[in-house]
């Protein structure tokens, strides 16, 4: 080992400009820019741009070292940016030069577990057969297993998945996603899945602040604006949601972002209906009467 | 004796790699790839077993050569060709087509003679399989 490390060239290799060439970091300032908080998601992000960036200098050099498996699997709470980020990481590995195309092809168990038996191996086949190249995303993955039936098909599928994930690791990237503890009875019942993703990555819950950044952010992206009153009102709607039961963190959000538009539509069309102008100011402000009548406010006591 | 048919056929056979590499070249003019695999190449026999559905929405060759290893592993003594569809308006038909396994040891042609009516003489080829070559 420590002669054939001897034999290689004495060189320095240009990792900055291995960088700038790759286009990596533009796509991880988007991602900065794009998804607020999220800080151990990113910091791994960037620890597997910086390794795939490292191993292209290696290779480069001719220190042969195989291509690092890069599967993945994603928890987190519902609505903390799992999918979203899967997205982007096809972008990211196909600028790194860690798959070839830009595809995502998204599954879920309807996709991969046939209905009688002898369908599911071609079924799942012609998934990866797809995905070949790219991405293949499984959301809601522990859906895949069922402990509670015995002759579950799924069993057969995670079999499949895990000899490609194996054999056509320079071909495939396979990230998992779900719900924490339900991957975690997911592992456990399939330990050989578990030892074969090389990146468990754990999205963490938003904090108030960072909600009210995202709802920021979403109302920006729909064109509609918040004047001070009802960003107050926004901030109050989010401390009272997360105490309620079913709290999705940024998809809550963007429900009930989408409700208030709804009311706010209802408002103009009730104003305009008395005979009142409507300016192009009121046409894209949401209100804080669109956000008060929503039922959180409601159950709360204060 | 050594069958020529569809491209390349004059070449020495292709490695996986250049396979991989037609095959990309063929995803990349936005053809669809097909495998198909017979025992009998008689020039005649256009209509060879396909291998599963046509790949249309396969983008990358290694999801081919996933089929490709698949259908080698069933069928290591037959003949497997890659076809590449056009859809084109205009030319709606196979661009490309080469074969990628051929048999260890390959069928010869034998020329029957037979009669036809008014004592005219009319000629075939007929496919002689490794083994049945005694009979003739």
């Amino acid at each position: 080992m420590i002669a054939a490390l001897d034999n290689i060239e004495r060189k320095d290799v240009d990792l900055e400009g291995l960088f700038s060439e790759s286009h990596v970091g533009e796509v991880i300032e988007q991602l900065d820019r794009e998804l607020v908080g999220l800080a151990p998601v990113k910091q791994r992000v960037r620890e597997i741009a910086a390794f795939l960036l490292v191993s292209r200098a290696r290779a480069q050099l001719g220190i042969e070292s195989e291509m690092p498996s890069m599967h993945m699997c994603f928890t987190g709470n519902p609505g903390t940016g799992k999918t979203t980020v899967a997205a982007r990481m096809a972008d990211i590995l196909q600028r790194l030069g860690c798959i070839r195309k830009n595809t995502l092809v998204t599954v879920t168990r309807d996709d991969l577990v046939g209905q009688y038996i002898g369908h599911t191996a071609p079924k799942t086949r012609e998934v990866l057969k797809r995905a070949m190249g790219g991405v293949l995303f499984i959301d809601e993955a522990y859906y895949l297993y069922r402990p509670e039936n015995e002759r579950d098909y799924g069993q057969e599928s995670i079999e499949i998945l895990l000899q490609a994930m194996e054999n056509n690791r320079n071909d495939l990237v396979v990230i998992l996603a779900g719900y924490k503890d339900r991957m975690d009875t997911f592992f456990r019942a399939n330990a050989g899945i578990r030892s074969r993703i090389a990146h468990h990555i754990e999205f963490p819950d938003f904090t108030q602040d960072e909600l009210l950044q995202i709802a920021e952010l979403m109302v920006a992206g729909m064109h509609y604006r918040f004047d001070d009153e009802s960003r107050k009102t926004m901030r109050r709607y989010i401390e009272h949601r997360i105490q309620q039961p079913n709290f999705a963190n940024a998809r809550s959000i963007r429900n009930a972002l989408d409700r208030a538009r709804l009311r706010q539509a209802n408002r103009l069309f009730a104003r305009a209906m008395n005979g009142e102008r409507t300016s192009s100011e009121a046409l894209t402000l949401i209100d804080a009467e669109d956000l008060l009548p929503s039922r959180v406010f409601q159950n709360a006591t204060t | 004796m050594r069958i020529t048919q569809g491209t390349f056929s004059f070449l020495p056979d292709l490695t996986d790699d250049q396979i991989r590499a037609q095959i990309n070249y063929a995803l990349n003019q936005g053809w669809a790839i097909s495998l198909e695999y017979t025992d009998d190449p008689h020039p005649r026999n256009t209509y060879w077993e396909m291998w599963g559905l046509p790949m249309f929405d396969v983008r990358d060759a290694a999801g081919v050569m996933y089929e490709l290893y698949a259908c080698r592993k069933m069928h290591p003594n037959e003949y497997i060709r890659v076809n590449a569809f056009d859809a084109t308006r205009g030319f709606e038909t196979v661009r490309l087509s080469f074969l990628v396994n051929r048999p260890k040891e390959e069928p010869e042609f034998r020329l029957v003679r037979s009669e036809g009516p008014g004592r005219s003489i009319r000629y075939s080829l007929q496919t002689v399989f490794p083994g049945e070559r005694g009979l003739s």
